[in-house]
């Protein structure tokens, strides 16, 4: 306690007031922003892949594509689930919609969603691996059904977009957090899936042909750039409201979360944007791999930090 | 009919009768609640003036949280009260940070999202709300803001140019006013809180948003969990042990 410095004449100090609340999305909310970006990405960058190369060049994209993003999509689905205090009600947002929210438009969206890549996983597991579950009738008539597949995943990629976006729609809708209502949202929204999902395959790409590879870093190094742009301009430029800019002073003032932003900015963005801008000349595989690793690390502490620090602000 | 509060705050002593009365009223459990009286002091001494600003949900006619919620279980009443369904909220949250005004907490208690209804229970019997009744100088003012020969709207009326809402820049048409408010008063960015300036000098961050031992997880946490209730709040032997040990506890 430090009495020892008098308070300027024209400053108030609340003397008597309840606690605030603290951070209410913590990182489970960060954790299902960030798998949710995997799941949608993987889709989006295979898609990519799928118009720019044969299918021949990248041997296990059919089957692994939709398996990661099941697994992926799963995580955020589940973390949604536990992080609600009440979560044996979610199913409200079923039998009471309110068309409004873009939590509501976004469960159903997810699920439609999660439903096709279910389906898309499923065929491609069976195809891939013919010899599971041979004699089984339910896998025989999948199989028969195999080119559900490819008229399944046209709408899937189209999905896959509005799924990646909706989270910037709610925090757009958290008018409480001003620092979330930049428009810069959504396309930092798309750019995370971007940047994940080619993170994501390039893990996967051992087998994969040399130009297929080096899309993949191209998707990495230009969606890396495009969102430390952002990142950047959102942290350095003036333009927000008082709130915002307020905000930004728990990152600005030094502390954990400046020292964590940054840890993300160099780890998500700057090494991996020069790490593939050099495999786009010469391929090195591991640096490549190491970049993935760094993207998907930088990408959480990065969401996390932006998640948490609108949340420290005196509302009222 | 169009429900609406005016306080008027050259009147409020601070007195938090009020707050007790909601509290009272509403069984809002500790450490929540659902209106709350927040002093604030400028200047420096000798030449101190201390101000006192009630607050509580402003039962937005563009509400935040009534859009935001998955379940509308947040929803508009006929009469303009923005009223909360417990028995339906999911408690994802997402009204919490909608609100522009922090009005919303989780319910320690029941697991849901709760905030000030204008005690819509009682205005349903005809009464008025707690807060009203309890307030000594009268100064919470609740009526029909449509109708024009309704007190608050007379006060509004015979106070024009001095009625103020929280943060008009939300575009949220709050239904709740002051006479009599500031800047530092309404602005939570105009004061500052500093380490040492509180009346208690120990109150803490709520170290949970609605019962931790309650989650999903901990329903599969093999070793069990204590037990939390009112009376855990109350163990104040343990707690004052505590606030001694802490920088700057008595």
């Amino acid at each position: 306690m430090d009495h020892g410095t008098a308070i300027e004449a024209t400053k108030a100090v609340v003397t008597l007031d309840v606690a605030l609340p603290g951070i209410i999305w913590g990182w489970m909310i960060t954790l299902n922003m960030w798998a949710k970006s995997i799941g949608t990405g993987v889709i989006l960058v295979g898609a990519f892949l799928l118009y720019r190369h044969k299918k021949d060049e990248m041997p296990n994209l059919r089957w692994m594509m939709p398996l990661i993003s099941f697994i992926a999509l799963n995580v955020f689905l589940f973390f949604t689930l536990i992080d609600l205090h009440q979560p044996l009600r979610m199913i409200n947002i079923f039998i009471h919609p309110h068309w409004s929210s873009a939590i509501t438009v976004g469960a159903w969206m997810a699920t439609i969603f999660t439903g096709m890549i279910t389906l898309m996983m499923l065929i491609s597991l069976l195809d891939a691996f013919p010899d599971c579950r041979r004699h089984c009738d339910v896998a025989k008539k999948v199989r028969a059904k195999s080119d559900l597949y490819e008229k399944i995943f046209p709408f899937a990629v189209v999905l896959a977009v509005p799924v990646t976006l909706y989270t910037a729609v709610i925090m757009a809708e958290s008018s409480a957090r001003e620092l979330w209502q930049a428009p810069t949202e959504l396309v930092q929204m798309l750019m995370a899936a971007f940047m994940v999902g080619s993170a994501i395959l390039i893990l996967i790409s051992d087998k994969w042909s040399a130009e297929a590879r080096k899309d993949l870093a191209l998707v990495l190094a230009i969606s890396v750039f495009f969102s430390f742009l952002m990142y950047m301009g959102e942290y350095f430029f003036s333009f927000k409201s008082a709130e915002a800019e307020v905000t930004l002073t728990y990152v600005h003032a030094g502390g954990a979360y400046n020292i964590q932003f940054w840890i993300a900015m160099v780890l998500g963005f700057i090494a991996p944007f020069f790490i593939a801008m050099g495999s786009l000349k010469e391929e090195n595989r591991t640096m490549m791999k190491f970049a993935a690793v760094t993207t998907l690390i930088g990408l959480y502490l990065a969401k996390d930090v932006w998640l948490k620090i609108p949340q420290l602000l005196p509302l009222s | 009919m169009k429900l609406g509060f005016l306080v008027d705050l050259n009147l409020c002593m601070g007195c938090k009768g009020c707050e007790i009365a909601c509290k009272v009223e509403n069984e809002v459990p500790l450490s929540s609640w659902r209106l709350r009286v927040k002093y604030i002091d400028i200047g420096t001494f000798p030449d101190t003036s201390r101000s006192f600003t009630p607050l509580r949900c402003n039962h937005c006619e563009n509400a935040p949280c009534e859009r935001i919620c998955p379940v509308s279980a947040l929803h508009y009443l006929d009469n303009g009260i923005v009223n909360i369904d417990s028995d339906r909220c999911i408690a994802c949250a997402g009204c919490i940070m909608a609100c522009p005004y922090g009005a919303i907490y989780m319910d320690p208690e029941s697991n849901t999202a709760d905030k000030c209804t204008y005690c819509a229970h009682r205005i349903e019997g005809g009464m008025m709300p707690a807060c009203v009744v309890a307030c000594p100088v009268e100064a919470n003012i609740f009526g029909d803001v449509e109708d024009e020969t309704s007190h608050i709207s007379r006060y509004i009326m015979e106070h024009q140019g001095a009625v103020q809402v929280r943060k008009p820049e939300k575009f949220t048409d709050p239904k709740h006013y002051y006479v009599g408010g500031g800047n530092n008063t309404l602005n939570p960015l105009a004061h500052e809180r500093i380490e040492g300036y509180g009346l208690f000098t120990n109150i803490t961050t709520l170290k949970h948003v609605g019962d931790p031992n309650h989650s999903m997880l901990d329903r599969f946490n093999p070793f069990g969990h204590d037990e939390v209730d009112n009376d855990s709040f109350m163990d104040f032997e343990q707690q004052g042990q505590d606030s001694k040990n802490e920088k700057g506890g008595h």
